[in-house]
């Protein structure tokens, strides 16, 4: 090991010393003055962002003998969650500052658990990966309960514990297992003891696999791991919904991406039609349980489990073409996800959550703005062009084509449609009804800045998604 | 800079930019404020221009061409293939200078009948057109599909937020149904991208396809198309959306959207799945039949003017479809020609008919807030002008010689009497049966004595509404008498596009 390392490792250190910063100035902050931990919170993002563009480069390397790496991949996903966990922050301060939830520990928390997802993101070997993941997961179960007061979120944040730490058992049993089998954590090392001794490929291994995928099943929230999803989303105080809906996604897909892809790629047989399974499944169960929903964030976390089908039915084809789209749906879902919860925040005034359906009748009529960006966010969602959730679908639908599972894409359009319903449900409600709750939007000027600019880009990213296509080619190529 | 490179860009955008311009203007339910009057002023100015620019389309078209004209090309989405690439030929050019004829006179129609959010209503329109003549001119099929389905969106709104009582469920229906019927035609174009390496529609045109894949193709094309059309059974969508839209919906929805089902068979299925539809070229004969001669019937019993109208319009799009898959039955190409130019030139001439006939009824009810004939009776002696337009519309409806109607009808007539006459028998019964259920709704509302005080109490129509009937009726009666300058356009297209379909992929 060489100080070299270090610099390669700077994200994750540098984010260390910035949260341990953020920790002492709202130590010394009353709660008259909290918002400096937001300032300071944001002005560590964007030394993140500085950090990971200098340290940024185009070629793999391996250090920390061989349980951290750092490539295009880690780096775009990192960045990618730096700006997300940003955008939930922009979101959030107005929202907790009115509900007098405004706690210091609201961002240390979000910065710790961004910690964890740039530890899985860079992880290459199980370990790394798993410290990562709890990281992540313990800060999660934490910001659900950040309002102590409310009785749901300590419900939904408790279910979260109980679940997650089950599902993250099942994760660690299924290491010990890969472990046993092969005799290394590294990934590289489980690939090429699976490619030279093609006999471990069988029964043991198999049987860690599962447990494996139960651990991935449940971070992605997918059928049948998904039981705490819409209690979690419906629970939580809705910026802490946003945040866990946007960047954590992309930790995700690095956790599918780098066991069973960099790890466990000489499986694809055996792993494929696992996926298939689970990924059906959240298709179908996701698009129709959505469509009984009256509670709007409960009803965009079923939708996030028929979108977790469509990214994983991408992972399942094990090609390049379907990591690619995996990659850019989950980019382009999470502009949107954030938009649609950044809605509900902008609804949102003091001890009032916008958060039923009927909330939004007569928003036209209130704000034909506003109402013309969640038009925007739901039609992306449902995947009608020119917005960017078509060319999402488009790629995974392509990529499923490509793999010679036409049936598998006729029945991905046809739940798509079924999806179509209750998106245009909201747009129904916004425009075609009259306001039930006449009251002004209170927001201020930054969250309704930054919503609109969400929402056009969604549209922007649909006119022009040539170059993020590429670009998400380019570093899974 | 030469105009004419970007045409078909201009044709596109500037009704978008308009629209989102009306967005930006803002609205004021206030009619009579400034804002209200420099946004209508904005939207007519927007669609008029839209329609000059057009006219140099039709100047510059060449007749004598078969392939594309006014070509434009440009990489839009580099990873795909995806090129941004736009051109019109004797088929597409007469379907957007509908387009672009049509919209100006929906936006005089809706001028101050529309209180409710006018800006937001205008707007829709404008971006609608933009959107439908992107679908007549995309030479790229994800490009086709991109205006194709984002054109659902303005007209959901449209329905849904200036419609009837049971707007909700007529325009969630709409959307779903059609939403439905164009998802597998992506499908399909996936699959042709896998075999070509593009979205190019020559290169689909081009590529052999086994019979299977063409069956199934020419299937998922004729979801998408089916609906649109729309064909029966598929067509239950229609009469529900017609009849719950705004006046001005009702006339894009007949005159232009139902065109794109049409259009999509000529563009798309006939040339890339030859033998498909070769196949299936009986069952659309079928299909198409029924939709002419039950439908007719279906219309005869409608108690609701626009629901006789929708009615009507499905049995007339019968004929269209029903032109078009002729075209294996009759020996020469000369029968072939005569049915696929029939077909085309109902298309235009049902446009402008069937837009006409919604914007009298809108005439009626903006009048008397009711559209069901029974309230009516004896209209002529109360607004003798709009009267006469009436009958008029309704004549070219049934088919009179000397209008629009007439032309389109007769030709397919001809064409099916080569192919068999049984055929041209049932097509023919719509001659009467259109007769019927037109004449026998002017009858009930236009003549007679005065039925109510209602209808005593009626005004003749407005300058407004005259300026749009008379051009409409011009336009009708010019079509119907010389329609060589329409035929002409299509004629080199359409013979190539013959010999095209004839050659087999196998």
């Amino acid at each position: 090991m060489d100080w070299k390392d270090y610099i390669v490792a700077a994200p994750e250190i540098v984010l260390l010393g910035l949260i341990c910063l953020v920790l002492i100035v709202d130590l010394f902050t009353d709660d008259e003055h909290r918002v400096r931990t937001f300032w300071v919170s944001i002005l560590a993002l964007i030394g993140m962002l500085l950090v990971l563009e200098g340290t940024g480069s185009a070629t793999r390397a391996v250090i920390f003998s061989g349980s951290y790496v750092s490539d295009p991949l880690s780096q775009v996903l990192k960045i990618s969650a730096v700006i997300f966990v940003g955008i939930a922050f922009l979101y959030s301060r107005d929202y907790l500052r009115s509900n007098e939830i405004h706690k210091g520990e609201f961002y240390l928390i979000g910065l710790i658990g961004l910690l964890g997802m740039m530890i899985m993101m860079s992880a290459n070997s199980m370990l790394t990966m798993y410290l990562g993941l709890e990281t992540l997961a313990l800060s999660l179960y934490a910001l659900v309960a950040i309002d102590r007061n409310s009785v749901t979120s300590a419900e939904a944040a408790m279910k979260y514990f109980v679940l997650g730490a089950i599902a993250s058992g099942c994760l660690l049993y299924g290491i010990s297992w890969v472990y046993g089998v092969t005799g290394s954590l590294q990934f590289h090392e489980i690939a090429a003891a699976i490619r030279m001794d093609p006999t471990l490929n069988s029964l043991p291994l198999w049987f860690g696999l599962a447990f494996l995928i139960v651990g991935i099943g449940f971070k992605f929230g997918a059928v049948p791991f998904h039981m705490w999803l819409p209690d979690v989303y419906q629970g939580a105080r809705t910026p802490v919904t946003l945040y866990i809906a946007s960047a954590p996604k992309l930790a995700a897909l690095a956790l599918f991406l780098r066991i069973l892809g960099d790890g466990l790629g000489g499986l694809h047989e055996t792993w494929a039609g696992m996926i298939l399974v689970i990924a059906v499944l959240s298709l179908l169960v996701g698009n129709f349980v959505a469509i009984a929903q009256s509670n709007i964030k409960r009803m965009l976390g079923y939708s996030t489990i028929a979108h977790v089908g469509f990214i994983l039915l991408a992972l399942f084809c094990g090609t390049e073409q379907g990591n690619a789209a995996a990659l850019f749906y989950t980019l382009t879902y999470i502009v949107a996800a954030a938009g649609a919860f950044g809605m509900i925040i902008l609804l949102s005034r003091r001890g009032y959550d916008a958060e039923n359906l009927v909330d939004f009748k007569g928003l036209n009529a209130r704000s034909p703005w506003f109402a013309l960006m969640m038009m925007f966010l739901m039609f992306s969602m449902a995947g009608v062009p020119p917005f960017v959730g078509f060319f999402a679908k488009l790629n995974v639908i392509s990529a499923v084509i490509d793999s010679g599972y036409t049936a598998l894409a006729v029945l991905m359009v046809l739940a798509s449609v079924v999806g179509a319903y209750y998106y245009l449900r909201v747009i129904w409600y916004m425009y075609f009804e009259e306001a039930e709750d006449k009251a002004v939007i209170q927001a201020g000027t930054d969250t309704r800045l930054v919503l609109s600019l969400n929402s056009v880009a969604v549209l922007v990213l649909g006119i022009v998604p040539g170059w993020l296509m590429a670009l998400c080619i380019q570093i899974l190529g | 800079m030469d105009f004419s490179q970007h045409l078909l860009s201009i044709l596109i955008w500037l009704p978008i930019v308009g629209g989102a311009a009306l967005i930006a203007i803002g609205d004021d339910n206030d009619a009579m404020s400034p804002r209200a009057g420099l946004m209508r002023i904005v939207a007519l100015l927007v669609a008029v221009a839209t329609f000059l620019f057009s006219v140099g389309l039709y100047i510059g078209f060449d007749n004598a061409t078969s392939g594309m004209q006014f070509i434009e090309k440009q990489p839009w989405v580099g990873s795909l293939n995806v090129f941004y690439s736009l051109g019109v030929d004797g088929i597409s050019a007469p379907l957007i200078l509908l387009t672009t004829f049509i919209t100006p006179l929906v936006v005089i129609a809706g001028w101050n009948t529309i209180t409710n959010r006018p800006a937001q209503y205008f707007a829709a329109f404008l971006i609608l057109e933009g959107l439908m003549v992107g679908v007549f001119s995309a030479l790229d099929a994800l490009l086709f599909y991109v205006f194709w389905e984002a054109m659902l969106i303005p007209m959901f709104l449209i329905i849904g937020v200036w419609g009837g009582k049971r707007r909700v469920y007529a325009t969630l229906k709409f959307f779903l149904y059609t939403f439905l019927g164009s998802v597998l035609m992506l499908v399909a174009f996936i699959y042709l991208y896998g075999q070509t390496g593009s979205f190019d529609l020559f290169g689909f045109m081009a590529a052999p396809l086994t019979l299977t894949a063409q069956k199934l193709i020419f299937i998922a094309f004729l979801l998408a198309f089916a609906v649109k059309v729309p064909m029966w059974p598929v067509h239950t969508w229609l009469p529900d959306a017609h009849v719950e839209a705004p006046t001005g919906g009702s006339v894009i929805l007949a005159a232009i959207m139902l065109k794109m089902g049409g259009y999509g068979f000529v563009r798309l299925s006939l040339p890339i799945v030859p033998d498909g539809s070769e196949y299936f070229a009986n069952m659309m004969i079928a299909l198409s039949l029924i939709a002419v001669v039950y439908i007719g019937f279906v219309a005869l019993m409608q108690k609701d003017m626009k629901k006789l109208i929708a009615y009507s319009s499905i049995a007339h799009m019968g004929f269209v479809t029903l032109g078009f898959f002729i075209l294996w039955s009759v020996s020469g190409n000369a029968g072939a020609g005569l049915g696929m130019t029939g077909g085309m030139v109902q298309m235009i001439s049902h446009g402008l008919i069937s837009g006409a006939m919604f914007l009298c009824v809108g005439v009626l009810y903006d009048r008397m807030h009711s559209r069901e004939i029974a309230d009516y009776g004896g209209v002529a002696n109360t607004m003798p002008v709009f009267a006469a337009f009436m009958v008029l519309f309704a004549m070219a409806n049934a088919g009179l010689p000397g209008t629009s109607g007439f032309v389109g009808e007769f030709m397919v007539i001809i064409a099916s009497f080569k192919a068999n006459f049984w055929y041209a028998f049932l097509a023919a019964t719509t001659l009467i049966l259109g007769a019927a259920y037109t004449l026998w709704m002017v009858k009930r509302v236009v003549y007679g004595e005065v039925a109510n005080d209602n209808v005593a109490e009626l005004t003749d129509l407005n300058a407004r509404e005259f300026i749009v009937l008379a051009i409409l009726a011009g336009s009708v009666l010019l079509v119907g008498l010389w329609p060589a300058p329409l035929v002409d356009m299509m004629n080199a297209t359409i013979d190539q596009l013959i010999q095209q379909v004839g050659q087999s992929k196998l």
